[in-house]
């Protein structure tokens, strides 16, 4: 226990924060009349995955509240239990619990004491207030016909069921007084407890408690390894022959069988399944067998052998299965020196040793089966045999890298392209003849780096789904609060966009769909009138147009008020006139404080505005359109470019300077003609372009830079548009087009205006990214100013 | 320099400091060495338009975009030309790099804190409440400059958000 455990808390936190969302994800595409048992088994593996983590770094809060939800989550995936909506909205709370538990161990912030004991004990009547309703279903379903209360803590032998109370001897090996002290205080918070040190070094415990073997194995694992603790069960009064009824006890009977491993591996596995329940061990015909007596699933049993053998190779049978078996063993008991009971089928003995013919029913096992598994003197039950299943599910083999380390990566290739730009510069001087080997050589490196700069670009973009998957919840929960109906649904969620901008469009979108909700769609009573299904459809989608990403968040509600978006628009004194297409009608929605929302609720008005949405959506290079039929329901649409690190640019000359252009904003280039140059008093040049006058902004002039160049005609004129302006920027020359790396000047320097970054060109040299929106400002105030005459 | 930085420990003094001392004008200046991440030729910068003629542009430093300052400029010192003689002192100051131009640099000393005394009201190209302290060595006199306050400064125009001082 001397490891320092520090180290994999973050990869705990990580998977610990991945398996809520998927249990959450899976929670509310549960299917309340008909709950999928895979979805089931997923949603409890993950909180058995949490739960073992959290025991294994002592976060004994979120240990205890997911064993709770595991009993509850056991119950209902074995049928014993019907799923209903108040266990979802149960495990829902739950989630989210564990969640603030999570950020708590994360950040050391306290964590509300209430909140958490509440959902505790919701869980907890749960899974005990139950029974006896469900106990119908468990007997059509759970072949085990169980005795009242099958309680999933059941330990070695069943005790009497009605008293919870366990009598346990638990059995540590060498242990200091120190430790003995400290387990001691441990396990005396689960009940009552004393201690006594044996002959041969070993400490005997004696523990009265209602948790079961599992409990007192995850508190004694801070103190003393596993396989140095011994547990039995103490059999006040509950005789062993009463425990003949064993394969009621909650606990199945596996019998795993393994190619031949080992001794190492073989006491290796045997000590990870104690940890499961009890284990016997034997080899035969080339194989070792576990006999493994247990309340956990195939599905822990396989992680766990997992780690030991190839799952391919891996049988594992249910011993007792049927009930028609079940009344059997308690006629012919065969007890285990470990205590442990091994119930026996109709006289279907196997000998030990020689390999049995295969059963029929088992289809095609990797390696031929035996049934027999028959450790000392046990007997097994071949009655029927069920196949495991293993589950198909595709490894999903991934890595968690940090994001710096993407980046550097980035710029490392960045680097290698640039400096093999130079390469090529350098060789295009030499004679093609002479050296053509060293210029074939080159063309192989060429599009190897360009392969390479693709391959990395593509591990920053991450799919839609990210940001899509907290919808969901957000939805349902407004939707209750609200009192509407509504059904969402997303598609395009494996469009893949890059990191920085999906960061960043979760708020604006998160807006945009409260809204939807909100106001878009009505309550069922008004749609009910209208003609609609009284649920309203929401649908969030994303799809790849032409280098962008489309982002859609369509809902079938009111619909924009053209009339009250005019009025309240002229109320607030902006320039609107009642012939303005619907289009331009729909953008003052986005001008600043403004809202045609007839009550304030506690939904809107919270968060961002859509002036700030627009904002941010302009930041990140992308555009917002809004379409809309009144009745009919909205429509709004964010284009975004599909990344910010990499920026399609226009290479323009400047005297010595070269700058970059964004090509998105450039609407054409031209060489203009004397006759297209107007002068206009105070406000510079204007330049006639298809029958638009533009202002023209020179270059030079602008950034104080001298140039041979400083007649239009001479040049050549970029137009450009940002946030619906247009103008012409006067440029010496046209370069070429070019995909540039997008760096920051304000890593090292700071903002300069009119410059929204530099990179790096094929020559090692910098040149300056121009930030067209600034300056079509600093244009203007400059030819406000009267700058030339 | 890091053959010398070992010498220095060698002395087996434990708050001596590290200085890498350079030239501006006639006078010899100090900066603490641990700031300094490299010192290299000057190459090519890029202009930034409607800044200050003392900042002379962005080089590409590995792929990192570093701005020059010319600090012969900033306090009118010195022969302002550039050729393969001209130095860069690249500072590394709290992650941000900054490249300065200085006339030359001559050495790395290691100083005690006795050797160091507090600055009298001399006249210097530097504002003396960037000036640590004087050192004298070898009846040569250097001044210690907290390089990191004088690049944060609002005369240097470097950062967007000036630290206060």
């Amino acid at each position: 226990m001397s490891i320092d455990m520090s180290q994999f808390y973050q990869a705990f936190f990580d998977e610990a924060e991945e398996l809520l969302a998927e249990a959450e994800h899976l929670l509310l595409a549960l299917d309340l009349d008909n709950p999928d048992s895979e979805d089931l088994n997923a949603i409890f593996r993950a909180a058995h995955s949490i739960k073992g983590g959290a025991a294994t770094f002592g976060m004994t809060d979120m240990a205890e509240i997911t064993h709770v939800l595991e009993n509850l989550l056991d119950k209902i995936r074995k049928n014993e239990m019907a799923l209903t909506g108040e266990h979802v909205d149960t495990f829902l709370e739950a989630k989210d619990v564990l969640n603030s538990q999570l950020e708590g161990h994360r950040s050391g912030a306290d964590v509300d004491r209430d909140v958490q004991e509440e959902v505790k004990r919701k869980l907890k009547a749960l899974s005990e207030g139950k029974p006896v309703s469900a106990a119908a279903e468990m007997a059509s379903a759970a072949p085990a016909s169980a005795p009242a209360a099958p309680k999933p803590a059941a330990a070695a032998a069943p005790a009497a069921p009605v008293d919870k109370m366990r009598h346990y001897h638990i059995d540590v090996k060498a242990l200091s007084e120190k430790d003995t002290a400290n387990l001691e205080g441990e396990l005396g918070l689960l009940g009552e407890v004393s201690s006594k040190r044996l002959d041969n070094g070993h400490v005997a415990f004696s523990l009265k408690t209602e948790d079961s073997e599992d409990d007192i194995i995850s508190i004694c694992a801070f103190i003393v390894e596993p396989e140095d603790i011994k547990i039995n069960l103490q059999s006040d009064g509950a005789a062993p022959a009463a425990a003949a009824g064993a394969p009621a006890d909650g606990k199945h009977r596996f019998n795993i069988e393994v190619p031949e491993l080992s001794d190492k591996d073989a006491e290796n596995l045997k000590s990870e399944l104690a940890l499961l329940g009890d284990v016997s061990i034997s080899k035969a015909g080339g194989k070792t067998i576990f006999a493994l007596a247990t309340e956990d699933t195939r599905d822990s049993i396989e992680s766990i052998c997992s780690f030991v053998v190839d799952l391919d190779t891996l049988v594992i049978k249910d011993a007792v299965d049927t009930p028609a078996a079940a009344p059997a063993p308690a006629a012919d008991v065969a007890v285990a020196a470990s205590g442990f009971i091994e119930g026996d089928g109709f006289g279907f003995f196997e000998p030990i040793t020689p390999p049995p013919p295969a059963p029929v029913v088992e289809a095609e096992p990797p390696k031929p089966v035996e049934a027999a598994p028959a450790p000392v003197a046990e007997k097994k039950p071949a009655a029927v045999k069920k196949e495991v299943e293993k589950p198909a599910a595709a490894e999903t083999t991934s890595i968690r890298v940090g994001v710096e380390k993407v980046d550097q990566l980035i710029n490392l290739v960045g680097e290698l392209v640039i400096t093999q730009a130079m390469l090529e510069e350098r060789i295009s001087k030499l004679d093609p003849v002479t050296h053509e080997d060293l210029l074939n050589s080159l063309g192989q490196l060429t599009r190897n780096t360009r392969d390479l700069q693709e391959s990395v670009m593509s591990i920053r973009m991450m799919p839609m789904d990210y940001v899509f998957s907290r919808f969901p919840r957000m939805v349902r929960d407004l939707a209750t609060r609200l009192g509407k109906k509504v059904e969402f649904v997303t598609s395009g969620a494996a469009t893949e966009l890059d990191k920085g901008l999906i960061e960043r469009i979760v708020d604006p979108l998160t807006h945009l769909v409260r809204n939807s909700i909100d106001h878009g769609i009505e309550v069922p009573d008004i749609r009910h009138q209208s003609g609609k299904n009284e649920t309203g459809r929401l649908s969030l989608s994303a799809s790849n147009r032409g280098g962008n990403i489309v982002i859609e968040v369509t809902d079938d509600g009111a619909g924009l008020n053209r009339e009250r978006i005019l009025s309240k628009a002229k109320q607030n004194g902006l320039p609107v006139s009642d012939t303005m297409p619907d289009s331009d009608v729909w953008q003052l929605i986005f001008a600043p404080g403004f809202s045609t929302a007839e009550q304030v609720t506690d939904v809107s008005g919270r968060g961002v505005g859509m002036d700030v949405v627009k904002r941010n959506v302009s930041a990140m290079g992308g555009v917002i359109d809004i379409r809309s039929a009144l009745g009919y329901g909205t429509t709004m649409s964010i284009s975004l470019p599909l990344t910010l690190a990499i920026l399609d640019g226009m290479s323009v000359s400047l005297g010595d300077n070269m700058y970059v252009v964004p090509l998105n904003l450039i609407v054409e280039t031209m060489q203009p003609q004397a006759t297209d140059i107007k002068t206009v008093t105070g406000a510079g040049f204007m330049v006639h372009v298809r029958g638009e006058y533009l202002p023209i902004i020179p270059l030079y002039s602008l950034f104080n830079q001298p140039t041979q160049i400083t007649n239009p005609v001479d040049g050549v004129l970029v137009i450009i548009e940002a946030e619906g302006k247009k103008a012409a920027l006067f440029v010496d020359g046209l370069v070429g087009q070019q995909q540039v790396v997008i760096k920051s000047l304000e890593t090292n320097y700071r903002k300069v205006p009119g410059i929204s970054g530099a990179t790096i060109m094929g020559d090692g040299s910098v040149a300056l990214i121009l930030d067209v929106p600034t300056i079509i400002k600093m244009g203007q105030n400059n030819n406000s100013e009267g700058v030339y005459q | 320099m890091s053959s010398i930085s070992e010498s220095g420990n060698n002395d087996g003094v434990t708050n001596a400091k590290e200085f890498l001392t350079f030239v501006l004008g006639n006078e010899e200046y100090g900066l603490e060495i641990l700031k300094v991440q490299e010192i290299r030729g000057y190459d090519a910068v890029t202009k930034i338009a409607n800044t200050p003629d003392f900042i002379k542009g962005v080089v590409n430093l590995r792929g990192r975009i570093v701005p020059i300052v010319d600090l012969r400029i900033k306090f009118n010192l010195g022969k302002v030309e550039y050729n393969e003689f001209t130095v860069v002192i690249i500072l590394n100051l709290n992650g941000r790099i900054v490249g300065m131009v200085v006339d030359g640099v001559s050495d790395v000393m290691s100083l005690q804190p006795n050797q160091i005394r507090a600055v009298p009201d001399i006249v210097a190209s530097i504002d003396t409440k960037y000036i640590v302290g004087l050192a004298s060595v070898e009846e040569k006199m250097f001044i210690l400059v907290d390089i990191e306050q004088l690049m944060s400064s609002t005369d240097m125009e470097l950062m967007d958000s000036v630290a206060m001082h």
